[in-house]
């Protein structure tokens, strides 16, 4: 099996958030980059398939030379090659038809992205990579198991969950359940050293423009201080919640 | 040229989600000068769709699409869009229209918008208001393509009255084998309960709580208040509560009208998640508890004597509000 794993490079968690150039660009300074942590699940997956099942695992994301070392560090963890878009992810169409062209190039069994990222949170690119690539899509996923030419997955649905089955080639959008937290894997020194004899390939951009573009940002309003309540007088909580908030 | 809402619906009757995208499909009606229509899946008449504004309903009957099938509904979709004309289209954020968005969205060359906060702040070029960074800051996105899909957050906009006539029109849509490339074997939901994304509030209990065995009070709290219950990441780490009720960065988002935390000191992952939730009441033992600083309102004590206590304060106000 021939598994891609889409990989975006986002703000650690813990980031605070600012942005420069009068609002219209995120700022990096002092912010630490992570692999998303919905592909990190993923990835931890395509590496149990690799173990267990014999898969190859190909790292994949669209960014400049700065998002070199998150995939690096997606070698370290275990997969075989990465690849590198080189192109600015100016949305979430163009990131998308980017991978979409990778994923004809290289003839993948099943494709694994996170369903959404923490920075844009668009949640689209990898529906958008199925729909134009003509894969078959299961979005939210928490669980996946592949038997020859079909997967059964778990999707996470509004009150619980449902089990599909689904052909081959597919992409999934997936999240935390795909395997627990604890399973997730630190690089060590191994990894990291036969990480840097890895093959990344930079491939050039098909660039076929956007559809969306974000012209600003701005941060929420800075929230007023919290009414404290005294824990023996809940009925001015109650008061609260009913005539000033209207929440109740 | 009207604005197409994709209204979901459960058994045949439309969930209270629909109605928000109803009102705010005719928001952006009245802005471009044009009416509603809906479309929907073997609904059971309009039910109150013409209340918030739907002027017509596009009813797709189809015994193979009594499951949700996202690749078959995005077709459809698509299909209602093309024959009604309508360039631009109003989904919400359920786990179905968020799986099913970026389907349409290749469907219909649409440039597509999630997690819409508010109305366009304007009509040309398009541009709306998003919640990005997980709720840390907004951005606001213009929508360069011909066709446009907003898919608006929940809870965002609310219920606007606005009564219309709403005809119901049977329409149907040419589906293919490779819509049903996913099938669905099996739904596991439980019915009896309120799902995180339904709800209008929303009690929250973490690692305070001491063991999964004094969850008892806080499923008693949720259940006077009609409330569903969900949980920080600890506890659902450590297995106390099921995966599916971690609320934060990595697990479901919350966006309610009222969001109660006990015994959750808040994580800027779990903060990041809850954000958008308008009321937020903190019940900790801890004054310093970083989620004070982000709540509306306070309790500082122990939740083994706040909680049953607010239970029966809750339960005395219902009974006079009746």
């Amino acid at each position: 099996m021939k598994i891609l794993v889409c990989i975006s490079h986002v703000p650690d968690t813990t980031s605070k958030i600012n942005f420069t150039e009068n609002n219209t660009q995120f700022d990096t300074n002092g912010v630490q980059f992570v692999i998303n942590p919905n592909d990190e699940f993923g990835l931890t997956r395509a590496m149990w398939f690799k173990e267990k099942q014999g898969a190859t695992v190909e790292v994949v994301t669209v960014g400049g030379a700065e998002v070199e070392p998150t995939l690096r560090k997606a070698l370290a963890i275990g997969a075989d090659s990465a690849i590198r878009v080189d192109a600015p992810a100016l949305d979430g169409y163009a990131v998308a038809q980017e991978l979409a062209q990778v994923v004809k190039n290289g003839d993948y069994n099943l494709v694994i992205a996170g369903r959404e990222s923490i920075d844009y949170n668009g949640g689209m690119v990898p529906g958008m990579v199925a729909a134009m690539t003509g894969a078959s899509f299961v979005n939210t996923c928490i669980a996946l198991e592949v038997d020859g030419n079909t997967a059964t997955a778990t999707r996470e649905i509004d009150g619980g969950k449902e089990t599909v089955t689904a052909s081959l080639p597919l992409v999934i959008g997936g999240q935390k359940g795909l395997v627990e937290e604890s399973d997730l894997r630190i690089p060590n020194m191994r990894g990291i050293m036969m990480a840097r004899k890895k093959p990344l390939n930079v491939v050039a951009p098909v660039a076929t423009g956007v559809e969306t573009k974000t012209v600003s940002f701005e941060k929420p309003a800075p929230k007023g201080d919290v009414k404290l309540v005294p824990a023996d007088n809940l009925d001015q909580l109650i008061d609260l919640l009913h005539n000033e908030a209207k929440a109740l | 040229m009207s604005v197409l809402v994709y209204t979901e619906s459960e058994g045949g009757n439309f969930k209270k989600a629909s109605y928000e995208v109803a009102s705010y499909g005719k928001g952006v009606a009245d802005m471009l000068g044009t009416t509603v229509t809906a479309v929907a899946f073997n609904a059971n008449g309009a039910g109150d769709l013409g209340t918030y504004g739907v002027s017509k309903l596009m009813n797709i009957t189809d015994s193979k699409l009594e499951k949700f099938t996202a690749a078959a509904y995005a077709d459809a979709i698509a299909q209602a869009a093309k024959a009604s004309g309508a360039t631009t289209i109003i989904i919400g954020s359920s786990a179905d229209s968020k799986y099913l968005g970026s389907l349409l969205s290749v469907h219909l060359d649409a440039g597509y918008a999630t997690n819409v906060m508010e109305l366009p702040s304007s009509a040309a070029p398009f541009t709306v208001k998003r919640s990005v960074f997980t709720n840390k800051a907004f951005g606001m996105t213009e929508i360069t393509t011909d066709h446009k899909l907003v898919g608006v957050s929940n809870n965002s906009y609310g219920l606007h009255e606005n009564p219309t006539d709403c005809s119901v029109e049977a329409f149907s849509a040419t589906l293919s084998d490779d819509d049903f490339k996913v099938q669905v074997q099996s739904v596991d939901k439980a019915t009896d309960k309120v799902s995180i994304a339904d709800a209008d509030v929303v009690v929250s209990a973490g690692r305070g709580m001491k063991g999964p065995e004094n969850w008892g009070m806080i499923e008693e709290l949720a259940d006077v208040l009609g409330a569903a219950t969900a949980c920080s990441k600890p506890v659902s780490d450590m297995g106390w509560r099921p995966h599916g009720e971690h609320v934060g960065q990595t697990g479901k988002p919350v966006a309610t009208n009222l969001y109660i935390a006990i015994g959750i000191s808040g994580a800027i992952q779990h903060l990041a998640g809850v954000s958008s939730s308008k009321v937020k009441v903190v019940i900790n033992t801890d004054p310093e508890a970083p989620f004070f600083k982000a709540a509306d309102y306070g309790v500082v004590g122990d939740a083994f004597e706040v909680v049953p206590a607010l239970i029966e304060k809750i339960k005395a106000f219902k009974a006079a509000n009746v």
